[in-house]
């Protein structure tokens, strides 16, 4: 009776929702299984897996286009990462609706202030996401948003400073759902 | 026909002179990306909100520009420093030349 449900237990989740895909598990398990269930099983997972690859895998903006569209909108200066945060989830369940929130580090007085903060994607079909003029009578620089992000990648936030500067963060997030298409 | 909708703000009603105030602002708009296929396959056109700006007493404060990256109903939280009693002046701009606008009062008093 014990090695059953010692057996059957742990094997019920793993299989139905796919969340034990560590192969170490498996030999603890087959005894009490039947080998055809658990073949299967595998085949099944790894054929989910497949099927997925297929259909997550449509043609993006390379990351190109992204050092494109910075060299664009700042010419060759140069970014330097800091000073920035970027707030965003790591794991964003719907890629439609991310909601984004860039503080910079400035006391926005009127000699050092942020001019402007950008948003780029790397694998968006278009690597810009928006951007916003601010000035010292905001008093705070920091912004808040809700974003599409299409695939998981790397977000980048440019700000720009009263002298000119260029200072930058990026936020790695993960898309369980797809932005694009939503 | 725009598709710009109802806009919601949301700016404290007062606030002492001097006091950083967060805004937010929302606007109902699909912003169709133009990356989208309708039911037989063919692209959905582009339509979004292009631009947002804020005014407070008559001196931009706040101006986004947006592409089809920005979700459905576009949104944002922003601040500003509480400087006069007076209206701040919201406005969205689509990219089929519509407009809407929303205006909110804010009465500053003295520290």
């Amino acid at each position: 009776v014990r090695r059953e449900a010692r057996g059957t237990t742990p094997a019920t989740p793993a299989g139905w929702f796919g969340v034990g895909v560590n192969t170490t598990a498996s030999p603890e398990v087959t005894p009490s299984l039947s080998e055809p269930a658990s073949a299967r099983r595998r085949a099944l997972r790894a054929l989910a897996a497949g099927v997925c690859l297929l259909v997550v895998r449509p043609a993006k903006a390379a990351p190109e286009e992204l050092a494109a569209a910075l060299h664009e909108t700042f010419g060759g200066r140069s970014i330097t990462p800091g000073k920035v945060t970027l707030e965003l989830p790591k794991l964003a369940e719907n890629g439609a609706v991310v909601p984004v929130t860039v503080t910079v580090d400035s006391p926005m007085t009127e000699r050092e202030h942020v001019k402007s903060i950008h948003l780029f994607a790397e694998k968006n079909p278009l690597p810009r996401i928006l951007e916003v003029r601010l000035g010292p009578y905001n008093g705070r620089a920091r912004v808040a948003s809700r974003i599409r992000i299409a695939d998981s990648q790397q977000i980048t936030a440019v700000a720009v400073l009263s002298d000119d500067t260029l200072w930058s963060a990026a936020v790695q997030v993960e898309v369980t759902v797809t932005g694009c298409g939503t | 026909m725009s598709k710009l909708g109802n806009a919601r703000v949301r700016v404290p009603e007062r606030a002492k002179r001097g006091e950083v105030i967060e805004i937010r602002a929302m606007i109902e708009h699909p912003m169709e990306s133009g990356f989208r296929l309708n039911n037989v396959g063919k692209p959905i056109p582009r339509e979004i909100v292009q631009s947002f700006s804020c005014e407070y007493g008559g001196r931009e404060i706040f101006r986004a520009t947006l592409h089809p990256a920005v979700s459905t109903n576009p949104y944002f939280l922003f601040y500003t420093v509480a400087t006069a009693s007076g209206e701040l002046l919201f406005t969205w701009k689509d990219d089929r030349g519509g407009q809407a606008t929303h205006t909110a009062r804010l009465e500053v008093t003295e520290p």
